[in-house]
């Protein structure tokens, strides 16, 4: 029976993003959306189990949680006068897909990842409508009290209502702006998954699988659009190295892991995109990041790869965005090409004290010089900058061996 | 349709240009502000706009006791104000966006876009 329960939540989790999607259109109510949702769930729940489950159980549900939601609307329709002025103005037209880029899922996203909505709260909408995650779930996974992330998401949620922000694809003009902005929501997910904050676990796979399934998603649905290609192949060519990037609650860098337990499925396709990519020559942030991770899992072990193909990457993304942090990758890279003397007279230059990375890059430069007092200090700054478990205990490590 | 209020913030501190370096710079953003207005109008976006006078000149009123207070200034003592407003009738949140940032281009100051409350 509980595996059965087990079985309906997980279809209901994969079909939740579109069956939200289709009711807000629908209903021009995202809690109206939701209830109706939960609802249509509790039914299924109750049935499935022993009617079975229904040749398209996505349309069984979109039926029946339009249903509910109908039913809550002429009650309050009874109840409110005012209420039913408010309902004749939404678009009560059952939906009629009209291509892909019409797709209600997309509207959504636009709407989630608004930049009229604080960045935080973009995230949260994004994982709870479109994911399907529970509040509690994603208040874990961002480590906030969960009251709290229901503030923010009520709050997010009042403001799209009572501001009128918009259920729609942006206009050409205005789409790539927009779409950076849905990407960098998809892509900070995917971040907080792959080097999570706080005590808990180091890598958080539900919020890297559900960054790739939602940039699959939207890939899908920009199928034109090169940077959504960029930032799949990313996702996918970084999701492929997750099992062998933590041993023993250690990270594992690059170059000491084994490479015989990537997910070469997933390396294939984040190739098979970057292939796509250079294809279209038409060059973005995500789309060069892609390559840099193509080049890396291209190579049959760490002494193989190619060193100054990945530099010229980083020149790339460099003229796209002078920042500190592409300067800082650029060092490491420049380290097994130049040396590591000439990659931290670089690195010392750059205004990231704050930043566990830059730490940890000095630290690792430092080492290779032989300048261990440095290095351990180095060291220690990475670790006390660091609030991913994993690094700490890998830069603890790292630490110990120096003499 | 909705109501938003676009309303305009500057520095409650001003010269005798307002909040603009000198007086061509001042001349310059009205008529900006000028035709910006004409394009609301002729586009059915304008419902009310208006600039107004330095906070200084501003009285608040408590009418909630038995006979009401009065207060000489404006009612929060701060280094920003408002210095005028548009309320503009726009389909939704983008257009209302797009609305307040030409309007912050014309009359030179940041503008903060709020919906009415109610149905519409």
């Amino acid at each position: 029976m509980s595996g059965e329960t087990a079985a309906v939540e997980r279809l209901f989790r994969e079909e939740y993003g579109r069956l939200i999607a289709a009711l807000v259109r629908r209903f021009g109510d995202i809690d109206i959306a939701e209830e109706a949702a939960g609802e249509a769930l509790v039914t299924a729940l109750e049935k499935w189990p022993e009617s079975g489950v229904p040749p398209n159980p996505g349309g069984w549900l979109t039926t029946t949680a339009g249903n509910r939601a109908i039913d809550r609307i002429r009650r309050e329709k009874q109840r409110d006068a005012k209420h039913q002025a408010a309902f004749m103005q939404h678009d009560d037209t059952p939906h009629e897909p009209t291509g892909p880029v019409e797709d209600d899922r997309l509207r959504l996203l636009f709407t989630c990842c608004h930049p009229a909505l604080a960045p935080e709260a973009r995230i949260a909408l994004t994982l709870r409508l479109l994911g399907g995650l529970t509040v509690a779930e994603i208040a874990r996974a961002f480590l906030v009290p969960e009251t709290t992330m229901a503030q923010r998401i009520t709050r997010a949620k009042k403001k799209i209502k009572a501001a009128k922000v918009p259920y729609r694809v942006p206009a050409a003009a205005d789409l790539p702006e927009r779409l950076s902005g849905v990407l960098a929501v998809l892509f900070l997910v995917f971040n907080e998954g792959y080097l999570a904050t706080g005590d808990g676990d180091p890598v958080r796979s539900e919020l890297t699988g559900e960054a790739v399934r939602l940039t699959r998603i939207l890939r899908g649905l920009l199928p034109d659009e090169p940077e959504v290609t960029g930032l799949l192949g990313l996702l996918v060519l970084t999701e492929a190295r997750r099992e062998a990037r933590v041993r023993n609650g250690q990270l594992v860098p690059l170059h000491e892991q084994d490479r015989a337990g990537w997910d070469h499925a997933l390396v294939a396709e984040g190739h098979d995109l970057v292939r796509q990519c250079l294809r279209r020559n038409r060059p973005g942030r995500y789309q060069i990041l892609a390559a840099i991770n193509a080049v890396h899992t291209d190579a049959p072990s760490a002494a193989d790869t190619d060193w100054s193909q990945v530099v010229a990457l980083y020149d790339q993304l460099t003229r796209l965005d002078p920042s500190p942090i592409v300067a800082l990758n650029r060092a490491v890279a420049v380290a097994e090409l130049d040396g590591p003397d000439v990659a931290l007279s670089t690195i010392e230059r750059l205004p990231l004290t704050g930043y566990h990375a830059w730490h940890a890059a000095r630290a690792e430069l430092l080492r290779r010089l032989g300048r261990s007092v440095e290095a351990k200090e180095a060291y220690d700054a990475a670790i006390a900058a660091t609030q991913n478990t994993a690094e700490s205990a890998y830069l603890s490590r790292k630490r110990g061996e120096l003499v | 349709m909705a109501h938003y209020l676009l309303s305009v913030h500057g520095p409650a501190e001003t010269s005798e240009f307002g909040g603009y370096g000198s007086k061509e710079e001042m001349e310059e953003a009205f008529a900006r502000t000028d035709v910006f207005n004409e394009k609301l109008r002729t586009e059915g976006y304008w419902v009310f706009a208006g600039g107004l006078e330095a906070a200084s000149t501003a009285t608040v009123v408590d009418g909630r006791g038995e006979t009401p207070v009065m207060t000489d200034g404006p009612y929060l003592e701060t280094k920003e104000v408002i210095g005028g407003f548009w309320v503009v009738d726009a389909p939704d949140l983008d257009v209302a966006l797009e609305l307040a940032a030409e309007g912050s281009r014309a009359c030179g100051g940041k503008v903060e876009v709020r919906p009415f409350g109610g149905v519409g």
